[in-house]
């Protein structure tokens, strides 16, 4: 798309201004390249002066077709496809995909490997969680806070790489269970990070939180109220800190969550800084329930017992011929599965992520479409900053917490 | 019609008792709701799901095509209760010549973005939306990917 010098308004913003702009009116380009929209958003600014009249979202810079390679992928194949919708909460994704199609098929996952999950994706939004505070801060001027969230995230990618080898792009939860067995002192590794993590916690808190520059750059700022975020589709932590108290975590337990014990942590102001405070409380949750995962750890075995569905050990296909042909027949072709369709919703750190699948039988998914929360989330621009100054604009998409990749897959 | 295994679903019976003809099949698979709407009834469904039965959210729209199969796509709506907790999904079949449907946007302001991906992604028209252009892929893009009839690799033709 060729960028005209004066960016034309769009669509419905086209329509709504007038034909000449007076002396305060102009028409503003943000993005896609500006550094506080994280990715390739591109926001197109009716202002009058330095308020804003009205604004207009494009996205797409990032569209990668993700949801027509899934149609060409055998369902274990396409594990590796959804880490890379939502980089930053990679295991969110593996977990919300391996859910919908075990559902499909109707397979029991072992409890250690649940718990493993609900471990590894709670640490997942500490990561997430850490990112969006790092960047967040940076945007409205906190500079120190970025390099101490960016100090903690390292621990948790090396934790993750200890899992898997990876330090994003994990791909752990396959369907069946795990990619890997669990690493032999992962317990230890684990033991001390969340030690000191919670003090972690606390420092950011007195960087931040009664700050005098941070509560009058968030306070009172991008405020929309609960009824508008409904209809408009947003979810997660930004109803949250309007009062409404969602979470699929609780609301529709997953992969055991009913098992543990934490809160749902909710404000009522609706405004950047009462997202900031469900946020950080949410991440001293995650501690708690990572802690009772660690230490009520289940043993057993860490993938399912179904021969048609997860690759056999190792040991086993050098010894059984039986094993040898299932792990040539599943590498080869894949599993089938059989015919139907689940919308499977869980908690991811930004809300609401669903996947939809939709099986006619064969080895290859016939259709999945990622709901992502991004998506949803970002169709509340527009209502958020209407009437605002152009400077709170930054406050408020990064209280968002928006990934480009999940809004655009 | 509604199937008989779904007159006891308390949802599938509200459909059925507001507009015997706004539901023409359905079925209870893997613990989920799912009903089938002729396009023409769409949007007087969701209104009622909406207001009368608390599904205030509008969780996803997308759709199916089952080419070379006639009619081609299922438009697919995902409804959500937050209290109680309740999930829905309704579904339209349109059909594969000049696909057209009727838009929500009236009921959710949500549909928005998701009917323009449909469209993008699909190519089918929603009529009475507010804004109905491309939104992932670009303006003079020609085609639309996600139809089963578009190469996933190699030049089009």
């Amino acid at each position: 798309m060729s960028a005209p010098e004066t960016p034309e308004p769009m669509g419905a913003a086209a329509e709504a201004a007038p034909p000449e702009l007076g002396p305060r009116r102009m028409v503003l380009n943000m993005g896609p390249q500006h550094p506080s929209t994280h990715g390739v958003l591109r926001l197109v600014l009716d202002l009058d002066g330095e308020n804003i009249v009205n604004s207009q979202l494009d996205i797409g810079y990032l569209h990668t077709g993700i949801e027509k390679e899934f149609e060409v992928k055998t369902y274990q194949q396409a594990v590796t496809l959804t880490d890379r919708v939502d980089y930053l909460a990679p295991l969110s994704m593996n977990l919300g995909y391996c859910l919908a199609v075990e559902k499909l098929l109707g397979l029991e996952i072992p409890p250690r490997a649940q718990w493993m999950r609900v471990m590894l994706t709670e640490l997942t939004r500490l990561n997430s969680h850490l990112v969006w505070l790092g960047t967040h801060a940076l945007d409205i001027g906190a500079m120190t806070v970025f390099l101490y969230c960016f100090r903690e995230r390292e621990d948790i990618l090396r934790i993750f790489e200890m899992f898997s080898g990876q330090r994003m792009m994990t791909s752990y939860f396959r369907i069946g269970g795990l990619a890997l067995e669990p690493p032999r002192g992962w317990h230890e590794r684990l033991k001390k990070f969340i030690g000191v993590f919670p003090s972690r916690i606390d420092e950011y808190e007195d960087l931040l939180t009664k700050n005098r520059i941070w509560i009058g750059r968030t306070r009172g700022v991008g405020v929309i109220s609960l009824e508008d975020m409904l209809d408009l589709g947003v979810t997660g932590p930004m109803l949250r800190a309007a009062g409404l108290k969602i979470d699929s975590r609780k609301d529709e337990p997953y992969s055991s969550y009913e098992l543990f014990d934490f809160e749902v942590p909710t404000r009522t102001a609706s405004d950047v800084y009462a997202r900031y405070q469900v946020r950080m409380e949410e991440m001293r949750q995650s501690v708690r329930i990572v802690r009772q995962a660690m230490d009520g750890m289940p043993s057993g075995p860490w993938k399912a017992a179904d021969q048609h569905v997860v690759l056999p050990d190792r040991e086993k296909m050098k010894t059984q011929m039986e094993a040898l042909i299932y792990h040539f027949k599943i590498v080869t072709e894949g599993f089938r599965v059989p015919e139907g369709e689940v919308y499977q919703a869980i908690e991811s750190p930004r809300g609401e992520l669903g996947f939809y699948v939709v099986s006619d039988g064969g080895p290859k998914p016939y259709r999945v479409h990622m709901r992502t929360p991004s998506f949803g989330n970002l169709q509340a621009v527009p209502k958020m900053v209407e009437g605002t100054l152009i400077a709170n604009v930054i406050a408020s998409i990064g209280s968002m917490d928006f990934v480009l990749g999940d809004t655009d897959r | 019609m509604l199937p008989d295994n779904l007159r006891e679903h308390p949802v599938a019976a509200a459909v059925e008792a507001f507009d015997a003809d706004a539901v023409t099949g359905g079925k209870y698979d893997r613990e989920e709701l799912t009903l089938e709407t002729p396009p023409a009834k769409i949007v007087s469904v969701c209104g009622f799901l909406k207001y009368d039965r608390k599904f205030v959210r509008l969780s996803t729209v997308t759709a199916v095509d089952r080419y070379p199969a006639e009619p081609r796509f299922e438009v697919v709506y995902h409804l959500h209760s937050v209290e109680p907790c309740q999930r829905l999904r309704l579904k339209c079949r349109v059909r594969g010549e000049d696909p057209v449907i009727e838009s929500v946007t009236s009921v959710w302001r949500s549909a928005d973005w998701y009917e323009r991906e449909v469209f993008d992604l699909f190519g089918i028209k929603f009529v009475n939306h507010p804004d109905l252009r491309r939104i992932l892929l670009p303006e003079g893009w020609e085609g639309h990917p996600l139809r089963k009839d578009y190469p996933v690799t190699g030049a089009r033709v």
